[in-house]
């Protein structure tokens, strides 16, 4: 069967980057990826959210030819040996590698040469990079002599100095302070900008949130949600917050059944409840002609986090939060 | 940029060669591979040293205590024969037959003598250690022979009519040839391949092996590797074959002279240099294969003994094959990919023809793209996980009886 029945094409008529069926991929006993399907279109920042060992990395390695699927199919621009549009991707794996006596920017020009640079041109290149971000001055050290932070950049420039299409980073976060991972959201924005696909794996949805247009939540293997980050959002619907001055009274027979309520200190109430299907107007009215004195009332839509709970379940929410500290979590 | 959406098989291998010949290079520990081979040579040399002084000091002479007419004729004989006979000849000295006690002069410290010979011309008598008598005792019987003659017989003067060679030193003098090209195959090859076992472990340590496994195909890290690894031996042989012929220039000495191979010596380099490539490159694969499977250092140091025992038995079987020309043992051992490149460069020696070297090469040359293929598939399964879809041949056999079973239900419901 060819690739193309297999995929309806997307909705919003953009060609796809990445289409991926049925990927299964055991280890031993172990089921790492269980039936992935993911479809990213050209141009679009894509999140691969789910915490450590839910299979983000197999994922993306069998996407990128590194390993093969024990089953189901993968295309790359429409290639489904990835191997064989190298040019057109960049990949910055989870676990970092550079050969530590290589200058900072033959490591750039050798990750070029690899995907069809030319080493003259990938040096040229690497220089300018390194300077851009900031490094320039580390251009001929060696990458034994530098930073942790600064290896990461590095490694990242080079999976970047041939200028593909696709840009593939397997937690590109990890081990960043606060102030790179702000200028690598920023270059991630620029790619994008420019054209470039990029897909990314991460356990922290702030970046996920801040960033994607499109996220396949993983867990277990499995990918219980792919598609619009919005989508993914209003799987829950909006939960309103609302403030009386009044405690009870014959409005309250419009809020929903499941609203919770707690007294103010100071006195009055703090309701919150799920917006109902017929909108927020009905209620308005009625908290309006009951006299219950409305103090506030706001309509907040579920945020990632929310979204990723009601997909992927408590535990999987619990998993993403231990492996990134709550705070980033959120 | 290239316009093709990636590299060919050899532009990828050669990105990884060009990185790892380099790296390799410009190393501190390059320096000390080169001299590596150096302290043998100095070790073996000064072990030369000491061999001829003590060679120096070795007393051959044999005392002569005769009576002075018979110890003069013996010396006269002696000197009239060692041009003819040179070193067969032991020197003799000439002692007091009055005075000397053969025994008490052969225990005495630092006496020149190791045997004495007393007696007459006509019942010489040979008195020493049983070995050296046992040595000494023909020549001594010449020397007495030509002593009771007084210098009356003559030695007709021989002329000499020389040809290039005879078939019988040819072949003998060849076959020298192809022992001494197979040695040093064998020896550079056990030397330099043994290099490539810790090669991948690098990659591994430092999880370059993922960036190279995503950008090109593992058949060309593994092939890069290996040509990288034989550029650096191939200059590691170039700087010693050049630090050797220098030593010998300046010694004003020659190298040994060995017997022309039957291809010509110009040829006969080249065939050795193309062999020593394919021996490196068909051993040298598999001890990629078996150091990528390897977890850590100690596990290749642990796989290097019996990669050494692996050798010898190649080197052992490509020797003997040596000994039985045209037999089917020399077939096996030139088709045998392992030993065919020692059994071919034996055969340069032996016979002019070369067709079979063109034959050799490009099946040698095949089948180091066979091991390379396989060692990549067997990394890729084993070390990176990448088992795919089986479809080996248990596979293909349990899909063909499925399908006969299922020929059979549907005409025997």
């Amino acid at each position: 069967m060819e690739l193309g029945e297999q995929f309806p094409r997307s909705n919003t008529q953009r060609p796809l980057a990445i289409e991926a069926r049925g990927l299964v991929k055991r280890f031993g006993n172990t089921l790492a990826v269980d039936g992935v399907d993911l479809a990213v279109p050209e141009g679009a920042i894509y999140g691969i959210l789910g915490p450590n060992g839910a299979g983000k990395t197999t994922t993306l390695r069998m996407l990128l030819g590194i390993i093969d699927p024990d089953a189901g199919v993968r295309r790359v621009f429409g290639h489904d040996r990835p191997h064989e549009i190298a040019r057109l991707i960049g990949y910055l794996p989870e676990e970092r590698g550079l050969y530590p006596a290589m200058k900072a920017v033959e490591a750039i020009a050798f990750m070029g040469a690899l995907r069809g640079l030319p080493l003259h041109e990938g040096r040229t290149r690497g220089r300018e990079l390194l300077e851009r971000h900031g490094l320039g001055h580390a251009a001929d050290k060696q990458i034994r002599h530098l930073s942790k932070g600064m290896a990461q950049t590095v490694q990242l420039l080079g999976s970047l100095v041939h200028r593909p299409r696709l840009a593939v980073f397997d937690e590109p976060f990890s081990g960043l302070d606060a102030l790179n991972q702000g200028k690598l959201e920023r270059m991630i924005r620029g790619l994008a900008d420019e054209g470039t696909t990029v897909i990314f794996s991460t356990h922290v949805i702030a970046h996920a949130e801040r960033l994607c247009e499109g996220i396949a939540i993983v867990a277990g293997g499995k990918v219980p949600f792919a598609g619009d980050v919005d989508v993914a959002r209003d799987r829950i619907p909006p939960q309103v917050r609302l403030e009386t001055r009044m405690a009870d009274g014959p409005w309250r027979q419009a809020l929903p059944a499941d609203a919770r309520h707690e007294a103010k200190a100071g006195g009055g109430t703090f309701w919150s409840f799920s917006l109902p299907p017929s909108g927020v107007e009905p209620l308005l009215r009625a908290l309006i002609e009951g006299n219950a004195g409305i103090l506030s009332l706001s309509i907040e839509r579920a945020g990632l986090h929310d979204a990723f709970v009601a997909i992927a379940g408590e535990a999987a929410a619990r998993a993403l939060e231990s492996d990134s500290g709550e705070g980033d979590a959120r | 940029m290239s316009s093709a959406a990636r590299l060919s098989l050899f532009q990828a291998a050669f990105v990884v060669a060009r990185r790892d010949f380099v790296a390799v290079l410009f190393s501190r520990a390059f320096f000390f591979f080169l001299l590596g081979p150096l302290f043998p040579v100095i070790v073996g040399a000064m072990a030369g040293s000491v061999g001829v002084r003590v060679a120096q000091a070795d007393h051959t002479a044999i005392g002569v205590a005769m009576a002075p007419a018979d110890s003069t004729a013996l010396i006269a004989a002696r000197e009239r024969l060692a041009p003819r006979l040179g070193n067969m000849l032991p020197p003799l000295a000439a002692l007091d037959a009055a005075t000397t006690d053969p025994a008490a002069e052969l225990a005495r410290p630092g006496t020149q003598f190791t045997a004495i010979v007393g007696g007459t011309l006509r019942e010489p008598v040979l008195i020493g250690p049983a070995d050296s008598i046992e040595r000494w005792q023909g020549p001594v019987s010449l020397l007495a022979a030509e002593g009771l003659q007084r210098g009356e017989r003559a030695f007709p003067p021989v002329t000499l009519s020389p040809v290039a060679t005879s078939e019988a030193k040819e072949n003998t003098g060849r076959i020298r040839t192809a022992q001494g090209a197979q040695t040093l195959l064998f020896l550079l090859t056990m030397l330099l391949a043994g290099m490539v076992l810790s090669n991948l472990v690098e990659e591994k340590g430092n999880k370059v092996i993922e960036i190279l496994a995503a950008a090109i195909p593992m058949d060309a890290v593994f092939l890069g590797k290996l040509f990288a690894m034989l550029g650096v031996s191939l200059v590691g042989i170039a700087v010693w074959g050049a630090f050797g012929a220098g030593l010998f220039a300046l010694a004003g000495q020659s190298l040994p002279a060995l017997p022309a191979p039957a291809v010509g010596w110009p040829l006969f380099v080249v065939l050795g240099v193309a062999y020593f490539a394919m021996a490196y490159l068909l051993l040298g694969s598999i001890f990629l294969a078996i150091g990528a499977m390897a977890a850590t250092v100690r596990d290749v140091q642990t796989l290097s003994m019996p990669v050494t025992m692996m050798q010898l038995v190649v080197f052992f079987f490509a020797g003997y094959a040596l000994s039985q020309p045209g037999s089917a043992v020399e077939m096996a051992a030139i088709a045998f990919p392992l030993s065919s490149p020692f059994a071919m460069i034996a055969r340069a020696a032996r016979e002019p023809e070369l067709w079979p070297h063109l034959a050799a090469l490009a099946w040698q040359a095949v089948a180091v793209g066979l091991f390379v293929r396989t060692g990549a598939n067997m990394f890729r399964r084993r070390v990176m996980k990448s088992a795919g879809p089986r479809r080996g041949l248990r596979t293909l056999l349990a899909q063909a009886f499925a399908r006969l079973r299922a020929a059979g239900d549907s005409v025997h419901p």
